[in-house]
Order: C-alpha cells, then sequence, then structure tokens
C-alpha cells in the first residue's frame, strides 16, 4: 500500500458488508435479497445491521425458495433494478439452477439482445468446516462453464471490498464466490479502498522456477507453499486467477512462457474442472514453453468427508503443493 | 562425414522404400548426382545428393522401407580421412543387418538352457525420444541433436537444462581442432514391412488425404477472368515459322511464363501457410499438374520459372513429362512446389475450379482457348479465348489481392514477345 494512506483493519466479511454499504449509498436500485439477509443478518453475518440502516426495502428477508428468488433477482434486474442476490451457500444454488443458466445466462440471447440482465448473485462455497458433503461443495468452476455469466471469486479483502460494485456495473450477470474460511480473515485496507477490477488475474508473487495458478482461498496454501519452497532456493510465481469466466489467460501464459512449469491448484473436483480447462489452455497457447507436464492439485474425487481429518485430506494442502513442485523443478533449479 | 538421409518428398511422407542404390561404397558423387531410386506414395523418385564426397557406407538395402530422417548412407566429405568402420558400427545404427547373430550365451556355471530366441529387431518399434517440448524447441535454436543428450527428467525424460547443458559441452569441444565426429545414434530406425505395391491405390490415398485436408482446412476463394489471346498466339505462330518443328513452343510454356510473371508481381500467391502464417517462398517454382494416363496425378515442380526462358521451360517440359509418365522424378521436384496449375485445356474444359495442394496457397487453373464472340472498342469480333481461375486461401490473401494477380497475368500474356 502507498505511504501516507490510512490503514483500517477489518475482515474479508466486514469488506464484503462496507462493499453492499456502499453500494446501496451510490445507488437507489441497489438492494439485497436472500434468506435470513435482514433480521438474522445473514447466515455468516456479512450483511448484519444493514436492515437498520437501510430498512426492509431495500435488505430483504426470502422465503427458502431459492429458484423464486433468483426469479425474482432476475425479473428485478430487468425491470431497471441493480439487485444483489445472496443464495446462503452453492449447495442449494442448485435449486436455483434453472433460473440461473436458462433465464439469468441466457435472455440476452433468447431475447435478440433487447433485454440485459444486471444480476449479481453472492454465495459462500468451499468445504473445510466440518459440514459434509451437502454443505461442503465447490462449484465455481461449474459456473464458470456456462456462458453469458461472469464468474468472480475474491481472495483478499481488497477484492472483497472492491469487487461488488465493478460486478453491479456490469450489464449482465455476475455470480461472486465467497469461499466459507476466508469470511474471519483480517487484514489491512487503505482506508479510501474501493472498486476493482474483475477481469484481470493478479500475479501475487513472482517468481522464475514454477508458476501455481490458483483462486480464491487456495490462493493462500498457495503462498504458504511458495514461503516454504523459497526457503529450498524455489522460486515460486503465484497468480490469483480471481475471474474463472472469462479466463485472463494472457496473465498465466505469460508467467508459464517465463517458468515453463505451471501447478494449478483447485479446490474443486478434478475431472471436467476449470484446472482441467487451464491446463487445456496452457497446451494449447504456451506447449513449446513447457520443460514438464502441467500439474494439478484438487479435492479428492469422493463426497466431503465428516470427519476433520479426513476432510482435511480431501483438499488441497500446502504440503502437497510443496511435495509436487519440488517433484517438477528436483535437478534444475 | 555425414549422413545421406531418407529425404521428405512431401508434406505427407512419413516414409519411403529404398528401391535402388546408383552407388556403391567407394564411389565419389558430387552435389545433384543422383545416388538412388525412392519409392513414395507419388512414384518412384531419383534423389540427389547435396554434397560432394565419397560414399563410405551403404546403411540400407534395397527394398527397405525405412522413416523420413533414417540414415541411408554414409558419406565422407572430401578431404575426411576415411572413417574406421568402428566409428560408425552399421549393425548398432542401421536396419540393414536383418538376420542378427542369434547366439545362446553361455555363462559359466551356469545350465544350458536355450534363451528364447531374441525377436529380430525389425519388430522393435524405435523409442520416441523422451524431451520436454521447451527442450525440444531449445535443441534446434541450439543446434543440439537430442540423441545425444542424457536426460534427467522422470523416466530419463530430457528437459531444458539438459539440453543446455549439451550445448555448452558441444561449444567446448568444438574449441580443439581434431573435433571429434558426434556419435551416431544408438537407436536403430524402425523398420517398417514394404506394403505390396498397389502403388495406384497408394497415390490415390495420397491425393485423398491432400485433398480432403485442402477442403477441410482452407477457405478457398475462386475468381476467374476471361483473357484474349489473340496477341499471344499471334505471337506464337511468327515465332514457330521460324523455328524446326522440334523446337516449337507450345502455347502452355507462355502461360507458366506468364503466371510466373505474375507472381512476381504478386509474391502474396506464392508460398505456404504454415502454423498459422503465410510464409512467402522467394523462389518461385512452378507445379505443373499432369495426370497420369492409369489416372492418379503427379505435380512437378518447375524451379525458378520466373527466371527460364520460354526455351528452357520447354524443354523442362520434354524433359520432365516422359519421366513423370514413367514414374520416375527427382526429390527436389516433387517437394518443392510453390504454387500449382492446372491446365485442362487439352480435354475442352472451359474452366477450372482448382482444389490447392496444401500448404501452398494457391493454384491456377486454365481452361481450353475457345474461339468466342469478344467485343472490344465497339466493334464485335471473333477472339480466341482463355479462361483462366485463381482459387486462393482466404486465410492468406483477399479478392483484392487474387485479383491483381489475375490482373497482372492478362497484362503478360497481351505482351507475349516479353515473356
Amino acid at each position: 500500500m502507498s505511504d501516507g494512506t490510512a490503514m483500517v483493519k477489518l475482515t474479508y466479511r466486514e469488506a464484503m458488508r462496507e462493499a453492499i454499504r456502499e453500494a446501496m449509498q451510490r445507488d437507489e436500485r441497489v438492494f439485497l435479497m436472500g434468506e435470513d439477509v435482514g433480521r438474522y443478518g445473514g447466515c455468516f453475518a456479512v450483511s448484519k445491521g444493514l436492515l437498520q440502516e437501510f430498512g426492509p426495502e431495500r435488505i430483504r428477508d426470502t422465503p427458502l425458495s431459492e429458484s423464486t428468488f433468483v426469479g425474482a433477482g432476475i425479473g428485478a434486474a430487468m425491470g431497471g433494478m441493480r439487485p444483489i442476490v445472496e443464495i446462503m451457500t452453492v449447495n442449494f444454488s442448485l435449486l436455483a439452477a434453472d433460473q440461473i443458466l436458462n433465464n439469468a445466462a441466457t435472455i440476452l440471447h433468447m431475447s435478440g439482445g433487447q433485454f440485459n440482465i444486471p444480476l449479481v448473485i453472492r454465495m459462500a462455497t468451499g468445504g473445510g468446516r466440518q459440514v459434509a458433503a451437502q454443505h461442503s461443495h465447490c462449484l465455481e468452476g461449474w459456473y464458470a462453464h456456462i456462458p453469458g455469466l461472469k464468474v468472480v471469486t475474491p481472495a483478499t479483502i481488497e477484492d472483497a471490498r472492491g469487487m461488488l460494485w465493478t460486478a453491479l456495473e456490469d450489464p449482465d450477470p455476475v455470480l461472486i464466490f465467497e469461499n466459507v474460511t476466508l469470511y474471519g480473515m483480517a487484514g489491512e485496507l487503505a482506508a479510501d479502498a474501493g472498486p476493482t477490477d474483475i477481469d484481470c488475474a493478479r500475479v501475487h508473487r513472482s517468481g522464475r522456477d514454477v508458476t501455481i495458478i490458483t483462486y480464491s482461498a487456495s490462493l493462500f496454501k498457495a503462498l504458504e507453499a511458495a514461503e516454504t519452497l523459497a526457503a529450498d532456493g524455489i522460486d515460486v510465481e503465484v497468480i490469483d486467477l480471481r475471474t474463472l469466466r472469462p479466463l485472463d489467460e494472457a496473465t498465466f501464459l505469460a508467467s508459464v512462457a517465463k517458468t515453463h512449469r505451471a501447478v494449478i491448484v483447485d479446490e474443486g473436483w478434478r475431472s471436467g474442472s476449470i484446472a482441467a480447462e487451464i491446463s487445456a489452455r496452457i497446451m494449447e497457447g504456451a506447449f513449446f514453453d513447457l520443460d514438464c507436464p502441467v500439474e494439478r492439485i484438487c479435492s479428492a474425487e469422493v463426497p466431503m468427508p465428516y470427519a476433520k481429518h479426513l476432510e482435511q485430506a480431501a483438499l488441497p494442502q500446502a504440503e502437497t503443493i510443496v511435495a509436487t513442485v519440488k517433484r517438477m523443478v528436483r535437478s534444475h533449479v | 562425414m555425414s549422413e545421406f538421409r531418407m529425404p521428405s518428398l512431401g508434406t505427407d511422407m512419413e516414409a519411403g522404400t529404398l528401391i535402388e542404390w546408383k552407388v556403391k561404397p567407394g564411389d565419389r558423387v558430387k552435389r545433384g548426382d543422383i545416388i538412388a531410386d525412392v519409392e513414395t506414395d507419388k512414384g518412384i523418385i531419383e534423389v540427389e545428393v547435396f554434397e560432394d564426397g565419397v560414399i563410405d557406407q551403404i546403411l540400407v538395402a534395397p527394398d527397405t522401407t525405412v522413416p523420413v530422417g533414417t540414415a541411408l548412407a554414409v558419406i565422407r566429405t572430401l578431404g575426411a580421412p576415411a572413417g574406421p568402420s568402428a566409428e560408425l558400427p552399421v549393425a548398432e545404427r542401421s536396419s540393414i543387418a536383418a538376420e542378427p547373430q542369434v547366439q545362446p550365451r553361455l555363462e559359466a556355471g551356469r545350465p544350458a538352457i536355450q534363451p528364447p530366441p531374441v525377436a529380430p529387431p525389425m519388430a522393435a518399434p524405435a523409442r520416441r525420444l523422451r524431451a520436454s517440448p521447451l527442450a525440444r524447441k531449445l535443441a534446434a535454436e541450439l543446434g543440439v541433436d537430442l540423441r545425444n543428450v542424457q536426460g534427467t527428467g522422470p523416466d530419463g525424460a530430457i528437459e531444458r537444462a539438459d539440453v543446455e547443458r549439451a550445448a555448452a559441452a558441444m561449444k567446448a569441444a568444438e574449441k580443439p581442432t581434431a573435433a571429434p565426429v558426434s556419435p551416431p545414434s544408438a537407436a536403430p530406425p524402425a523398420e517398417v514391412k514394404p506394403a505390396a505395391p498397389d502403388f495406384q491405390a497408394r497415390m490415390r490415398r495420397a491425393i485423398a488425404a491432400a485433398m480432403a485436408r485442402s477442403n477441410r482446412e482452407i477457405p478457398h476463394y475462386y475468381l476467374e477472368t476471361r483473357i484474349d489471346m489473340s496477341r499471344a498466339l499471334r505471337w506464337l505462330e511468327a515465332e514457330n515459322q521460324k523455328r524446326s518443328i522440334k523446337e516449337r513452343l507450345l502455347p502452355v510454356v507462355l502461360l507458366i511464363k506468364a503466371v510466373a510473371r505474375a507472381l512476381g508481381d504478386v509474391p502474396d500467391l506464392n508460398g505456404y501457410w504454415i502454423d498459422d502464417r503465410l510464409q512467402l517462398q522467394e523462389a518461385i517454382h512452378i507445379g505443373f499438374a499432369i495426370a497420369l494416363r492409369q489416372g492418379g496425378l503427379v505435380i512437378p515442380a518447375i524451379h525458378h520459372a520466373d527466371l527460364k526462358s520460354l526455351d528452357e521451360l520447354m524443354a523442362v517440359l520434354h524433359d520432365v513429362i516422359p519421366r513423370v509418365r514413367a514414374g520416375r522424378l527427382r526429390s527436389s521436384e516433387v517437394a518443392d512446389a510453390t504454387i500449382t496449375v492446372t491446365n485442362l485445356g487439352d480435354l475442352g474444359v472451359e474452366v477450372v475450379y482448382g482444389v490447392i495442394y496444401p500448404p501452398q496457397v494457391a493454384l491456377v487453373g486454365l481452361g481450353k482457348i475457345t474461339e468466342q464472340p469478344w467485343a472490344e472498342n465497339g466493334m464485335l469480333g471473333i477472339r480466341p479465348i482463355l479462361t483462366a481461375t485463381l482459387a486462393a486461401d482466404h486465410r492468406a490473401t483477399d479478392g483484392h489481392r487474387g485479383g491483381q494477380f489475375l490482373e497482372s497475368l492478362n497484362r503478360h500474356l497481351q505482351e507475349p514477345a516479353k515473356l
């Protein structure tokens, strides 16, 4: 952060709340709706206090029916509003999958370009909190498959604070995935921090030996691994994708062209994952720069176990990243 | 000492059959000599040598099919000492030793169990070199032969650092005056049993592959123009009257020369589409499609057509057409064409819509010259008219460029004396 800028300490959750508050203040058309977002303050306490500040017209509790309130959000967006729809977790978004895929992502096309859907859907995602298989899915890669959607995955406090406004400005539907393990993460942010872009990947750490491409909560595991590897003299570049659709392939292809080795860390399951897509893009765009096969570290292809040690074993971990990178660079550092 | 390898006689050629050696060890050869006949899907090709020297060893026996790039013979360049045969052990590097000596090895103290018969080497396909894409690219740039590089990656794969090490070692080795000859590859080339000599069917398959690829990959556009040939034919008639029958020129040489000239004006059509870009070729080698009586076609290249006189072009046709029909073309003639000309006028075809021969980017079609009513300067007359067409690759050029080419072709044919 630049000198002379006042810094504030806050959590990812608070940064997200600040982003919603700012959007509500800046644009009267913005409103938030979802299960328990009002009186309860949100399942993850993101919207705590906003009902008191903005009133029940703009902070709306909805029935337990994802299909209904996502559909209502689409209608509101078509009618000129700028809705923020909160789906408690990605697991329940499957009940609204028809609205998201068949309507939100498709209406612009079906209407011959007449109707944009300026809708933002926020949802929590990911495992690691011992809430078992049905509540631990990590499906943002699935949504990244769908043309007509933008899929963003803020990992840092800066992005939690900055991506929402840019998403609301977008004329088309944007899905924001907030990894549940990040809400409590505290950090510093410039007091005047504002919107950030939602199209570019970011090189978090520059290095020359290997590129780790990741997003969301896995970013911090990658950074931890990079620290460990640095102690062994292995210089790791870490890229936070930030946006899964559209993918900023220019950034990771340039990095691979420099390091000649790539590892993708993705909390999704491996088969048909966003990691698979990135690997294919590297093969298409940087084949002749590769010095070894692209590696992927993804979640084990099992329903997420409840037991803590099994759950941790199923998720990508820094130790796995370290071991994989060491195997890749073994003799040539 | 250098290796004479199975040449690539076209982008689609993977292997060739050595039919006959025209030389034997000890023979002196010079650049351009035909030293072997090789059979490919396109016919029997006379293969030229590209350096002066003495044939040191023949590595591949006649009637052997080997992949492109396989060493066929070792040539001692003039001035180099005769290589001791130990330096280049034949059996180790070639498939000529068809019958390996299978000798049961008896080790002391062991019962003489008959070992299982060793499969002849032809059954074992050459193991593909394991090298990373980056290592391959780097090796090509640095001139490192990957077969001589020790890989340290997984399963002995060659990685960038291995190539860099080998390049550094090579550089160090260049310094002493008596540079050692790089060791020959240990891997014997895979030997393929010669296919049944169903030459017709193979040629058909080769044409099928090239044309299917062309229609699949090349977005063709077509342009046609009608050209008044009266000036050209009048000039030709007058010219031929001065000549003996043997020396007479055919209209087709005017057309070939005019195409070559037009390519000089519009060079964008003279080249290859490779790696997603147009790679212009400086030399103009016109591939002239020649149909075979038994079916199929062969397209020998007329080298540097723009630099040849009409008489020279005529001589080339006199030389090449009988050889094509006899199935005896030279290696450089089948692989080099930068554009193709198809002339179906002899058959009465008026307009030819061609299919481009990849990776070329254009094909010129010439129809029959027919008498047609022609209006010029407000007067109607009867003129000999030729319809010339251009099939061109829209990835490489646009219609505007193609139009300029046909316009230029017409212009050159209106000034036959300058051709």
